[in-house]
């Protein structure tokens, strides 16, 4: 594996406003991350997992301490600057997949490389390729409410991986789905993964998404409780 | 280019939603045009009436005569000035002598306005040659209003009190030698025209006249001693006034429909904003700024006035045209309004009207879109990307 940093992350705290308190949902995150990396972030419900992915992702911005995606300051990317990293290097996968309902899957998959100004001719290839690799070339024309939950999650990693970003966050891409189709997506991921070098971080409790990760850091309150690194022959 | 296209995109995508709010609003479009178009109209229409039966190009009153106060007519009168003379002989001018009197038709008394009109001028349309004929009687013609409200029907004879000059009251039998037809009712309500040169005579004022209406503009000339010229402008201020206090409550009326117009794009705003949450953190997380959400649902609420405005032309095009063609019929006579009004309305719609209103919407649109879009620019994204905004 190649060992480049794409992420880093240290001394990481994030507090939230709580009435007259306040809540630490994150407190001392220190890790890092390579290129190519196909990591899982545990834990139950209210660790962290998804504050985590959110500042990664320059939705949310650290209280205290750095993290550093690609080699830019989460907490100093005005917003512009943020909005550009998002629409290049980074791509999300969420649980509820966030389809746009009013747009055919084609649309959907071609919406980021909108915002990039890509031509038309180029558009429609990377569209067309994105949806081959999640095995839906037919469903190009197909509306969102016509889909299948396990298609809708597909459409939204197609979505995701379009553009070719560094990095791929997954916030619970399973929650939704049955064994079968949970299965039929973790391993579309896995060769996206393994022919494109992308890394995915995952934020799950998904038993079955844990038995596909390289890397799993559980965190619990806040705080990064394990990392192990699976070796798989 | 792109939030346009996104825009497009969307409201296309929202199916019902979209087109009842374009709908609402193409009626707004089209009843502003049509109510605009009408009121231009018929003030068109007024005017030129109001010229051809009355105003002609200006008029050159006696210094003393004010048509609001009939106490004025027993002084203002003089001989018509010299210069006059020979285009009153011409028909450019028309020397008009205007007194009051009483008809006493059926028994009953009824307070005339007395006006004395060459037979033969042809400067206003007013047919002052139904007045020709035998002349051992004193002919008079009178408009269909006056004949209504008198019972006088064409040959009948009735009796006509006046003052003359010294203040004698006198009498004669007229005989009513003609009834004209007239959209303008300040010829017509309570006037009574008889032939100038009879009305002098009764009068006792050879030669002299109230006043002159012009044939055409006479702004900048010299005015004769004893005389106001009055212009076209000052003239038809009083239609002007009323077609205004008409357009001023048109404006109300068009108001409440863009009211409601702009209330159904400001509550889809609203909710499209409220119930889009996801979709707008998902915008955001794709990497749309937050001022560019904000334009896309700004130009989205926008171009429900665009799509209303091709929606509009569909119907409001041949609607309108066809108004415009053959008129509306108006179902009570111009004399019930006091002022000048066809039996048959026809609406004039203006490039400037058309493109006018268009844009107006069109701004105001805008506004009312972008006002609750400037909400999301403070939205949390990882919020909205839940659901959890209230």
């Amino acid at each position: 594996m190649d060992n480049e940093t794409v992420i880093k992350i240290e001394g990481l705290k994030k507090h939230f406003r709580m009435g007259a308190g306040q809540f630490t949902a994150l407190n001392g995150i220190d890790l890092s991350f390579g290129k190519g990396e196909f990591t899982g972030i545990i834990g139950p419900s209210g660790s962290g997992k998804t504050t985590l992915l959110n500042i990664i992702g320059t939705l949310d911005a650290p209280s205290e301490g750095h993290a550093l995606i690609l080699g830019r300051s989460v907490g100093q990317l005005s917003p512009p600057e943020s909005a550009s990293l998002r629409k290049t290097q980074l791509g999300f996968i969420f649980q509820t997949y966030n389809l746009f309902h009013v747009y055919t899957v084609f649309e959907n998959v071609e919406f980021p490389l909108l915002l990039q100004g890509l031509d038309q001719a180029k558009r429609r290839k990377m569209v067309l390729d994105a949806l081959e690799w999640v095995g839906l070339s037919d469903k190009a024309a197909s509306r969102p409410a016509q889909l299948s939950g396990g298609e809708s999650q597909r459409v939204a990693i197609a979505r995701a991986m379009v553009k070719r970003p560094a990095v791929v966050l997954a916030d619970e891409p399973t929650a939704n789905l049955d064994a079968a189709n949970s299965h039929n997506i973790l391993q579309t991921m896995v060769k996206l993964n393994e022919e494109l070098r992308t890394t995915f971080l995952f934020a799950t409790h998904d038993e079955k998404v844990i038995g596909y990760v390289r890397r799993k850091i559980f965190l619990l309150d806040g705080r990064v409780a394990r990392d192990e690194t699976i070796v798989k022959n | 280019m792109l939030a346009f296209r996104l825009a497009l995109r969307n409201l296309l995508g929202a199916g019902l939603r979209t087109w009842l709010n374009v709908i609402v609003l193409s009626f707004s479009y089209v009843i502003i045009i049509w109510n605009k178009g009408l009121l231009e109209g018929w003030d068109r229409q007024a005017r030129n009436d109001m010229i051809k039966w009355e105003m002609g190009g200006g008029q050159l009153w006696h210094e003393a005569y004010d048509p609001y106060d009939p106490f004025t007519l027993s002084d203002s009168h003089a001989m018509l000035p010299l210069e006059f003379m020979e285009q009153a002989a011409d028909s450019l001018a028309v020397p008009v002598l205007i007194t009051q009197g009483t008809l006493y038709p059926g028994g009953r008394m009824q307070p005339v306005v007395i006006r004395g009109i060459p037979i033969n001028q042809q400067l206003l349309l007013l047919p002052s040659a139904l007045m020709q004929g035998d002349t051992t009687v004193i002919n008079a013609m009178i408009g269909t209003s006056m004949a209504e409200n008198t019972g006088l029907k064409e040959g009948n004879y009735v009796t006509l009190r006046w003052r003359d000059r010294n203040g004698t009251f006198d009498a004669a039998e007229i005989r009513i030698a003609g009834i004209f037809e007239t959209t303008v009712p300040t010829v017509d309500v309570g006037q009574l025209w008889l032939p100038l040169e009879k009305l002098r005579e009764m009068m006792m004022m050879p030669g002299e006249a109230t006043m002159i209406v012009c044939g055409k503009d006479l702004s900048g000339m010299a005015v004769p001693e004893g005389w106001v010229y009055r212009d076209l402008d000052y003239l038809l201020i009083d239609i002007e006034n009323i077609i205004k206090s008409k357009g001023a409550f048109g404006m109300i009326v068009w108001g409440i429909l863009l009211l409601m117009a702009m209330l159904a794009i400001f509550d889809t705003q609203v909710l499209s904003i409220f119930r889009r949450q996801k979709e707008i953190g998902t915008y955001i997380a794709l990497g749309m700024t937050r001022g560019g959400v904000v334009k896309l649902f700004t130009m989205e609420g926008a171009m429900n006035s665009v799509l209303a405005t091709l929606i509009g032309a569909l119907y409001g095009v041949p609607l309108l045209s066809l108004q415009a063609v053959k008129g509306i019929a108006i179902p009570m006579k111009g004399s019930d309004f006091g002022i000048a009004m066809a039996e048959r309305l026809y609406p004039v719609y203006s490039i400037a009207l058309v493109t006018g209103t268009v844009l107006i919407v069109l701004i105001v649109t805008t506004i009312v879109s972008y006002i609750p879009s400037r909400k999301i620019a403070k939205l949390n994204p990882t919020e909205a990307l839940r659901g959890r905004i209230q």
